[in-house]
Formats: C-alpha cells, sequence, structure tokens
C-alpha cells in the first residue's frame, strides 16, 4: 500500500508509527494490513493494577469518619484516582494492541461515567476492564453489560430509582447517547422505560450488581410500540431491534476513525453488515476501515488529535521512557480530557471542539518542552503547580524522562524527508524554515498539522 | 409617540451607547448554570399550595425564603443578592423558555447556544453571530473570552474573536508559542489557525492584570470571577465574557448539592459586583444568567428533580432596572408534568443586543424578539 497509506492506517486507529513500523506496514496491502490490525487485539490490560485502587469501600465505612479521618480518606481518593488514571496511561503507553486502547477509549466516551460522582476507582476500574474485554466484540453483550455495570448504576442514578417515583436518568441517556439518538424516541418512551429499569441496583458491602425485586415495577410499558411486562434487559432488547441503533453506533465510529462528515449511504451499508452480524464490533470495523471514504485523500489530516492521541503518541513516538504517568494524566485534563472524568454523560465532544486557545497553547508547550528534555529536565504538568505541593513533589519525581534526540534521529540520517512523513498527516501549513536535525523536528511538531491525524 | 416608536426611534440612536465610544464601553457577562437549574427552588413560589404538594421533601420551607414579594422569594443560600435586590440592581426574569421544549440536555443547551427553534439546528453561537455582525473595536483584545472551561458556547464557530482563558498571566507567557501563518487545507486546520489568530491578536493588546482589592471566593468558579473582573478592568477591553458554575443536574440528593451551588453563585456575583464597582465598570456591565432548562416541578424518588423546561433567570447590573418580569410559574397549568414558559430566551438575548449594545437583534437572532424593559438607558 505504501508508506502514506501506512502511516494513515496507524495513525487513525492507534497512537501513529514509528518509521520502522510504518516501514513493515507498508509492505501489506491494505486488506491484509487491516485484517492483521483487527486479529491481534488484546482483551486484557498488560499494565498490573496499582496497589489499593480495586479496593471497594463500603459507604457506611465513611460514614462513621470523623472530620479529620474523613479529610484523610478524601486525599486517600484523590491519590487512588491519579493512580488509576496513570495505570491506564502506561498502558496506553506500553501496549501492544493500541487500537484495543482506542476502543476503549471510545466506549469510555460512550458509556461515560465519572469518578466525580462514582467516587470510587474500584469502580472506574471494573468497568475499564469491561469495556476492554468487549472492545471489539459484541456491541450487544456491551450493551447490557455496561448498563448494569455498578459504576454506571451510579452515575446515572439507576441504582437508586424506585418504582414509586422513579428516576429517569439512565432511561432518557441510554436513548438519547448509547443507543438510538436524540430524535428517535418520545417522553413517553423515558418514563416507560424508566419504569422498567427500576431493580437494578448495588450491593453496598461488596460494590456489585444486585437486583431489588422490592424496588421494580413489575406492571405493563410500552417502550417504542413495543408492549408487556417488560425488565430493563428486555427493554434494551427493544433498542437493540430499532435501526437507528445500529446508525447512531456507526455514525459516532466514522468520526472517531474516518472523518468529521459521516457519508449517509455508506453509514446505512455498514449498519446493516453491523446488525447482521449480531453487533460484531469487528465487523463493522473491518467494513469502515476498508471503505473508500477512509483511504480518501481528501479525508486525510482531517481529524483533531484527541489529548490522549497527541501525548500518547508524541511520547511514543519518540520512544519517551515514562517511568511515572501521572504527571501526564494531569496534563491531560489540562488539555480537556480527564481520564475517568469526563466533563458530563455526553463525554468529550471532540473534534474542532478539543482547540481553544488555551488547550492549543498547551499542547503546544508540551510538545515544545518534550522536544528539549535532553536538554533541560522536563517539568510536563503546566497547570497550577505553584499553588500545590503535592504535585510539585511528584512534578520533582518525574523529571526522570529518559529521551536521547540523538539516538532518535539515527534512523533518519540521509532520509530526513521522512520526518514529515512521520511527523505530519499532511504537507505543514506553512515551509519550514531551513534547518536540519532536531531543529527540524521542533519546526514540524510546532506547526498547526501536527494537531492532525 | 407611543413606546414601539420611541424605542424605533431611540434605536437609531443607540449605537453611541455601545462599546464604539470610548468611554462606555458595555460589557456582557453571561453565566451558565450547567446541568439544568431547579428554578422552583431557586426563585421559590411559596405561597402556591401547589409548590409543597409538588414538592413533600424537597420544597423550600416558608420561613427560610427570602421574600421578593407576597408570593415569591429566593432560595437562602442566594442571601448575598438580597442587596442587590434592595438597590434594585436585580431583574428576576420568571418563566424562561421556549416553545416545544426538549429535555435533552445537550440539544436544549444546544438551542440555547445557537439561539434557534426547537426544530431548528444551527450551527453557530447566538453571541459569536452578534460579534461577527458588530464586532469589538479592533483594539479590543477579543470580542468574547470563555473563562475557565474550553467550550465556546455561545461564541462558538464565527469570525468573531474569541478566547478560553483560564489565567492571563499563563495565557501571556505561553502566547509566543504561535506563529499563526500558512494556509488551512481543510475545516479542522482552519479553525486551529484561526485560534492562533486570535491567540496572538489577544495577546499583543492585553496588557498585566490589575491588582484588585476585592476578595474573591475560592474554587473554580471564584477564580473565573476574579479572571473576569480582571479583563473587565484591562484597558485593552473585551465585550463579551461567559462564565460557568457546573452541577446543576440534580437527579438525587439536591437539597445540599443545591443550596451549596447556589451559595457559589450568589458569593461570586456579589464579588463580581464589588470587583467592578471598584474599578468603575458596574455602570457598564450587565450579567446574565442562562441554563439549558429548569427541573420537573414534581420531585422525584431519589431526593432529587428530573429534567424540566422553564425557569427564572437573573440580570443585573448598575443599569438594570430591577425587579420582577415574566410570569409567576403556574403549577396548575403543567404540560406533561412540566412548566409552560412565559418569555422567550431569545427576548433576553434581544435586551442585551438592544438594549445593552444598542444593536439590531433580529439577524444574530434569526427573528424578531421584544426585549424587556429591563435595561435604564
Amino acid at each position: 500500500m505504501g508508506r502514506e497509506d501506512a502511516r494513515h492506517l496507524l495513525a487513525r486507529t492507534g497512537f501513529g508509527g514509528r518509521l520502522e513500523e510504518i516501514d513493515r506496514v507498508a509492505a501489506l496491502d491494505r486488506r491484509t494490513a487491516v485484517e492483521r490490525l483487527l486479529a491481534g487485539t488484546r482483551t486484557e490490560a498488560r499494565t498490573p493494577p496499582p496497589q489499593n485502587v480495586d479496593e471497594w469501600i463500603a459507604p457506611r465505612r465513611v460514614r462513621d469518619l470523623s472530620d479529620d479521618e474523613r479529610k484523610m480518606f478524601q486525599r486517600e481518593q484523590v491519590e487512588r484516582g491519579l493512580a488509576l488514571k496513570a495505570w491506564w496511561l502506561q498502558e496506553m503507553l506500553v501496549t501492544d494492541s493500541p487500537l484495543t486502547e482506542r476502543m476503549t477509549l471510545f466506549w469510555h466516551n460512550h458509556f461515560t461515567s465519572g469518578l466525580q460522582k462514582v467516587r470510587s476507582s474500584a469502580l472506574m476500574r471494573q468497568q475499564n476492564v469491561l469495556l476492554r474485554r468487549h472492545a471489539l466484540g459484541s456491541f450487544a453483550e456491551l450493551l447490557h453489560a455496561a448498563a448494569k455495570d455498578p459504576a454506571m448504576l451510579l452515575y446515572l442514578d439507576s441504582a437508586r430509582s424506585r418504582r414509586e417515583q422513579p428516576n429517569e436518568n439512565f432511561a432518557r441517556e441510554v436513548m438519547e447517547l448509547f443507543t438510538l439518538g436524540e430524535g428517535h424516541y418520545s417522553e413517553r418512551d423515558i418514563r416507560e422505560a424508566a419504569r422498567a429499569f427500576t431493580g437494578w441496583s448495588i450491593d453496598p458491602d461488596s460494590g456489585s450488581y444486585r437486583w431489588r425485586p422490592f424496588f421494580h415495577d413489575g406492571g405493563e410499558k410500552t417502550v417504542l410500540g413495543a408492549t408487556g411486562r417488560m425488565d430493563g434487559d428486555d427493554v434494551i432488547d427493544v433498542l437493540l431491534r430499532q435501526p437507528a441503533t445500529a446508525e447512531f453506533v456507526v455514525r459516532k465510529l466514522w468520526r472517531e476513525f474516518a472523518s468529521p462528515e459521516p457519508d449517509e449511504a455508506e453509514v446505512r451499508r455498514i449498519a446493516s453488515v453491523f446488525r447482521d452480524r449480531q453487533y460484531s464490533i469487528r465487523a463493522a470495523l473491518r467494513e469502515l476501515l476498508l471503505s473508500p471514504a477512509f483511504w480518501a485523500p481528501e479525508n486525510r489530516g482531517t481529524l483533531v488529535k484527541s489529548p490522549v492521541e497527541l501525548v500518547v503518541g508524541t511520547l511514543r513516538q519518540f520512544d519517551v521512557g515514562v517511568a511515572d504517568a501521572a504527571p501526564f494524566a494531569l496534563l491531560l485534563r489540562a488539555l480537556g480530557q480527564d481520564l475517568f472524568a469526563p466533563p458530563n454523560v455526553k463525554g468529550w465532544p471532540g473534534g474542532e471542539a478539543w482547540i481553544s486557545s488555551q488547550t492549543l497553547l498547551s499542547r503546544k508547550q508540551f510538545a515544545e518542552r518534550l522536544m528539549r528534555v535532553d536538554e533541560a529536565r522536563m517539568v510536563p504538568a503546566m497547570n497550577d503547580a505553584a499553588e500545590r505541593p503535592r504535585l510539585q513533589r511528584m512534578l520533582r519525581q518525574v523529571a526522570d524522562l529518559r529521551f536521547s534526540a540523538q539516538d532518535w534521529l539515527k534512523p533518519y540520517e540521509g532520509r530526513e524527508a521522512d520526518l514529515r512523513l512521520v511527523l505530519l498527516a499532511l504537507p505543514p501549513s506553512q515551509d519550514p524554515p531551513p534547518v536540519h536535525g532536531m531543529e527540524l523536528v521542533r519546526a514540524l511538531v510546532a506547526d498547526p498539522v501536527y494537531q492532525l491525524k | 409617540m407611543n413606546r414601539r416608536e420611541f424605542l424605533a426611534a431611540s434605536t437609531l440612536l443607540l449605537p453611541s451607547l455601545g462599546w464604539a465610544q470610548s468611554n462606555e464601553r458595555r460589557l456582557l457577562v453571561l453565566i451558565e448554570l450547567k446541568g439544568g437549574n431547579d428554578g422552583l427552588n431557586t426563585v421559590v413560589p411559596y405561597a402556591d399550595p401547589a409548590y409543597v404538594a409538588l414538592r413533600p421533601r424537597l420544597a423550600v420551607a416558608r420561613d427560610q425564603v427570602l421574600q421578593l414579594d407576597e408570593r415569591c422569594g429566593l432560595h437562602p443560600a442566594l442571601a448575598l443578592l438580597m442587596p442587590l435586590w434592595q438597590a434594585k440592581e436585580l431583574a428576576v426574569v420568571q418563566g424562561v423558555g421556549y416553545a416545544q421544549p426538549n429535555l435533552s440536555h445537550f440539544r436544549s443547551i444546544e438551542i440555547w447556544d445557537t439561539a434557534s427553534r426547537s426544530d431548528q439546528y444551527l450551527g453557530d453561537g447566538w453571541l459569536g453571530r452578534a460579534l461577527a455582525e458588530r464586532p469589538a473595536p479592533a483594539s479590543f483584545a477579543a470580542d468574547g473570552v470563555v473563562v475557565g472551561g474550553n467550550d465556546m458556547g455561545p461564541l462558538a464557530g464565527t469570525s468573531a474573536r474569541t478566547l478560553a482563558l483560564a489565567d492571563p498571566e499563563r495565557f501571556l507567557r505561553q502566547a509566543k508559542l504561535v506563529n499563526p501563518a500558512g494556509v488551512g487545507r481543510n475545516a479542522a486546520l482552519k479553525h486551529i489557525l484561526k485560534v492562533e489568530a486570535d491567540i496572538a491578536g489577544a495577546a499583543s493588546h492585553l496588557g498585566s492584570s490589575v491588582r484588585l482589592r476585592t476578595e474573591f471566593p475560592a474554587g473554580p468558579f471564584g477564580n473565573a470571577v476574579r479572571v473576569a473582573a480582571q479583563l473587565a478592568a484591562n484597558p485593552a477591553g473585551v465585550a463579551a465574557i461567559r462564565l460557568s458554575l457546573g452541577g446543576f443536574d440534580t437527579h438525587q440528593n439536591q437539597p445540599a448539592i443545591h443550596a451549596r451551588l447556589l451559595g457559589e453563585l450568589a458569593t461570586g456575583i456579589a464579588a463580581l459586583r464589588s470587583a467592578l464597582i471598584e474599578t468603575n465598570r458596574w455602570d457598564s456591565t450587565l450579567v446574565m444568567t442562562y441554563a439549558e432548562f429548569g427541573r420537573r416541578p414534581q420531585e422525584n424518588g431519589s431526593m432529587g428533580t428530573d429534567h424540566g423546561t422553564a425557569a427564572p433567570h437573573f440580570v443585573l447590573g448598575g443599569r438594570v432596572r430591577g425587579g420582577l418580569y415574566g410570569d409567576a410559574p403556574r403549577l396548575d397549568a403543567l404540560e406533561g408534568g412540566n412548566l409552560r414558559y412565559a418569555v422567550d430566551f431569545r427576548s433576553v438575548y434581544a435586551t442585551a443586543l438592544r438594549d445593552w449594545w444598542g444593536m439590531d437583534a433580529t439577524r444574530a437572532l434569526n427573528a424578531r424578539f421584544d426585549p424587556l424593559p429591563l435595561v435604564r438607558v
């Protein structure tokens, strides 16, 4: 397929390719490359979980704490949350299956839950493990599992919804954001579905899912034309029978991998394959990655890198050794993508919204400082470090990033033109100055095109 | 001359009242209450027996309400707004909403941000459209600034010069990293180049921040209020600022959460007023709150409220004609369990555009809306 195609595939489905990876993939044809990519995906992280993060803390244990103990507890929770973010980031930095992490992040942004409300690193990690296990599996299974996932039960208030006055939060979002999309259901559908979802709850002692028959409304409901004494799983099956569901998910995959403007005819075609193949995510991705639109020259470099893609992609590209990813988790927050803490249930809006004056400057500063890391020790997290001693302490610990510009540049000796191919999805927006080596790398990374994939 | 003719005639003279004139730079500050604020527990219809009936557990106790008149009053956490009310600088507009309300957070805030009808999809923000049509003077650092947060909301997607900013000092330090030249080959690249140009433009005008004596509350909203006050005081100037306070989506355990949020809002507004008085800008600033919707009159089973429709909003400033506007909530005439609206939200926008900035609001709002008579000329 050639090296431009190889760079494109690696940038769009992972965290970008290094020169040797691009050369390797370039030797394959498109179909073979896509099949290999889809065949070799992990379903479990290789990075071991950090200590204490998986410990469920029963709410009653917190209720009895004194004020001081409570403060200490809250501090500990913040540390655990940060350790959790660093864990995932570390996995993205070292994984041999970048597509798995991209899809896990895609589902995290679809079946959103956040530490702000769930307040348990254990439940958030458990959800992350679930999303990774199904990342390229069956969307139908994933939807059923994610709906009853304890973090989700807390995030969208299902856990406390009772038949007397059902809470509509989950019923609304499962239709609007997880399956059908806005405009494909009525307020009445939401009210009826909310009744069906009552009874899904969690066990406060273990933090796991628990069915509470006394909370459940066992009466007849009508949702999207289907009538019966339905429970939550029945409603989810009704949602999976709607053609709008497959189209909604495919449209979102399109914007993640192909271009900002989905081609509706193609969306319908891929969605019908998606449904025919029992909602196989792998099958839908195969169709998408082999569609002419994915490879079309006019769609290259039209997507904005998410903060995760920018940071992980840059660290992987430059082969930067990262002992502790926590400072980069804080950097991601400054860039607008705080892992495990999306802004709301709709997730990160993405696309051009990633780039504001504030985030663009922080993106540029990150890349600029990283390029100079072998000259001066890097201080990667830029925000409010001065006011926060804990953060400062950590920044000092991390100052130990390993990056050698000289080693990195070696393969480019005599082929400096390849720097553009590797670093930029399109020709630079302005001609780089007549410089060489690291100076040229800095100029290319500073170009606005570096923000695109 | 009747009122309408008078207003039409005065519109011709109004441009001199806008920010174009050097010593009368009128600032508009928007505060978004993210998640949908519970209007009935913000401006409480305490005298209506239906209120307590709908909210047996959530109703604000009558003796706690800060009375505005014999029918309604503010939530006690808004005590710091009472001095503004007494000074007649606070307008409370009741029943703000729109026809065929949408109860999705995301669709409804899009309707508010783009000033569209419920069935109409517009791409860009209403304030951005207005500022693109009537840009601030070139000497201004920007047309509009979002302080805290990166979502541009009503300022999104037009040629207006906009910024997202958390800390002006850091902004100035970082701004030298941009070099806005080059060609935008696609929409994403064009967007990035425009952001770079806006950064460079703002950085070349914005001087260092003014030191203020006013003390600001701690926390993100307090910080954002401080930055807004500093931008208002900056000689370079901006025409509009958008702040936001999040967490109003109170499906569960509402009483404590809502009281804390309203307290934060009132403390922030009080600090903003004090700083603007200190820098002599209170009379040239108009502050307005907005949100995607209010909440359901009937409480739910989790000590919370679900998504609703119309809600009251605050407009305040040194030139505001304080008092109650719009209509009190009709709890006896709900529609699908939700309130009917009394004032189209675009009338509130029209008030800012026409009576505050002296511009024709029809273009930016895509239709004619009657402003509310709450600005003193």
